[in-house]
């Protein structure tokens, strides 16, 4: 039996698909971006260094927290509960696993990732290359229900990257300052906590689970609100990812010694 | 202004069939359905269409368009540049009868699948009284035509011909939620939602939301909702232990 839109009875065609338009584009670019960022996380969290700029008190977002005795000094926050970690392995894999984990179990990446690196389907009304598919019904993809349990964990880490932005309005001289960095952390703050607020666990949460919105006056608002930050999630979680890579990237370089921060005043 | 536009037309039965090339003349203002009735008119006189109210709102011409799943009658020609050939196919996810017209009675089976709205018991006619937050998310779903474009692009059907026995569909999945969101409703619906009607399948890739002519976002508030319902439901370890421990049968929310 020919599959798909070759099924007997359906109208006979040799053509998968007679679409004119870009519809390549879409998985391509996307594609090209989740295998970009998937290959910077993996080469930086195995680094294990630069994660710190000591004098202008930056810590990027893929090291934060830091909470083990490898943390080079004024790096760790919330202090080093955890031993000395064997320097090939990744240091912050809590963060790494908590903040892969909620990206990889979001709705929208989801969307992303099956359109672009399974091609199921690359494009409405392009036939997929599947010769069998069960979505996420069945193992190992049902997994991916465990999405709103990432949400939880990454609400906590918006919440430390807010307390990490507050620390690097740090002047060099001491006091309140302010440099390039600290504005690219806030940017990219705004943008993760957009991202965590849009989710589609969290829109569920705060109202949508309930039948009858008119007894619950408050959770309604709630509702109301994240739906529509909801209505472009797709878009902050694009961004967000984006803003991620810069911070960390100028971060890595500040601590390197590659570039000094430019400094607004102090 | 009117020029001749070049067309491929697929034409055939459920045995066998393919593209037929016309030329026919386009005026200012048409849809692809005036240019499928001027072909009836003057070149093709059993060339087999269904449609009904040319306004998108029956639902009944849903066909394929340079590929893509639209409505004939609300495809406007000035989409399309005039040196376009433009390709019309029948849907391509259900059986064919003849030339446009395609078989969707799988649509019907799967409606006939979802237990009916249950109201209370002890509510009569013209005892239903629901605040307007509470059917809000219930009304956007009761703008569907019907036209099942959506569960004509869906890849689980579309790709896979054997999950049509254990899938619903988008448009029938929305019915579920429509219901299980309705304030009226006391059915519990959210495990037959995963185990009857599929929901597990659909990997959310929102083709069903890109087509629907009605702009109904199917997947953002009707399927993701209901998968997070199926996550509290059957996923969720401490509702899961909870309803272990004691024996809860449905939450009352
Ligand atoms: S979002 Fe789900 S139901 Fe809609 S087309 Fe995609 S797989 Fe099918
Ligand atoms: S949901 Fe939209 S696309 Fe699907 S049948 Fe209804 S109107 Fe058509
Ligand atoms: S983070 Fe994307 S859906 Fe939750
Ligand atoms: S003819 Fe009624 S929707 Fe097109």
């Amino acid at each position: 039996m020919k599959a798909g839109v070759g099924a007997p009875g359906r109208a006979q065609m040799s053509e998968r698909t007679f679409r004119t338009d870009r519809w390549r584009t879409y998985p391509i670019t996307t594609g090209a971006i989740l295998l970009f960022f998937i290959a910077y996380a993996t080469v930086r969290i195995f680094m294990n260094q630069w994660y710190w700029a000591p004098e202008e008190h930056y810590l990027t977002p893929l090291y934060s927290p830091c909470l083990s005795d490898s943390c080079v000094p004024g790096s760790s926050h919330f202090g080093t509960p955890l031993p000395e970690i064997p320097s090939f392995i990744p240091m912050a894999f809590i963060t790494f696993i908590i903040l892969a984990g909620f990206r990889g179990t979001c709705y929208y990446y989801r969307k992303a990732g099956y359109r672009s690196l399974f091609l199921a389907p690359a494009a409405c009304a392009v036939p997929e290359p599947h010769k069998k598919y069960t979505g996420e019904s069945k193992f190992p993809l049902v997994i991916l229900n465990s999405h709103r349990y990432f949400f939880y964990g990454a609400l906590i880490f918006a919440l430390i990257n807010i307390y990490d932005m507050v620390l690097a309005f740090h002047g060099k001289d001491g006091g309140i300052g302010m440099g390039l960095g600290t504005l690219i952390i806030v940017i990219n703050v705004a943008m993760l906590v957009c991202y965590t607020l849009s989710c589609h666990a969290c829109r569920h949460i705060v109202g949508g689970r309930l039948k009858n919105f008119s007894k619950h006056p408050l959770r309604y608002r709630y509702w109301t609100f994240v739906s529509k930050l909801n209505a472009r999630h797709g878009q902050y979680a694009m961004i967000s990812l984006v803003t991620v890579i810069l911070t960390d990237a100028y971060i890595m370089s500040v601590a390197a010694g590659w570039i000094t921060d430019l400094r607004i005043f102090n | 202004m009117s020029y001749k536009g070049n067309f491929k037309i697929w034409r055939g039965d459920d045995e066998s069939g393919g593209l037929e090339d016309f030329i026919v003349e386009v005026n200012e203002g048409e849809v692809v359905l005036d240019i499928i009735h001027r072909l009836q008119a003057t070149q093709a006189p059993d060339l087999a269409v269904r449609w009904n109210c040319k306004a998108g709102k029956c639902g009944s011409c849903s066909a394929e368009i340079n590929g893509k799943p639209r409505l004939l009658c609300m495809t406007r020609m000035s989409v399309f540049t005039e040196d376009e050939t433009i390709t019309v196919t029948p849907l391509r996810t259900f059986p064919v009868v003849r030339d446009l017209v395609t078989d969707v009675s799988y649509n019907y089976q799967k409606a006939r699948e979802i237990p009916s709205f249950a109201p209370p018991k002890n509510l009569g006619l013209g005892e239903y009284r629901m605040k307007q937050q509470d059917v809000e998310r219930s009304q956007e779903f009761r703008k569907c035509i019907e036209c099942f474009l959506c569960q004509d692009t869906c890849h689980v059907i579309r790709d896979h011909e054997e999950n049509k026995e254990n899938f619903a569909g988008p448009r029938f999945l929305m019915r579920v939620a429509e219901l299980e969101m309705h304030p009226l409703d006391t059915e519990d619906r959210v495990r037959e939602a995963q185990d009857e009607h599929g929901l597990g399948y659909c990997n959310i890739t929102k083709c069903c939301t890109e087509v629907c002519p009605e702009h109904i976002k199917i997947t953002d508030n009707a399927l993701i909702p209901m998968k997070e319902r199926v996550a509290d439901r059957k996923y969720d370890p401490i509702v899961w232990l909870g309803n272990q421990l004691f024996r809860r049968g449905s939450h009352k929310r």
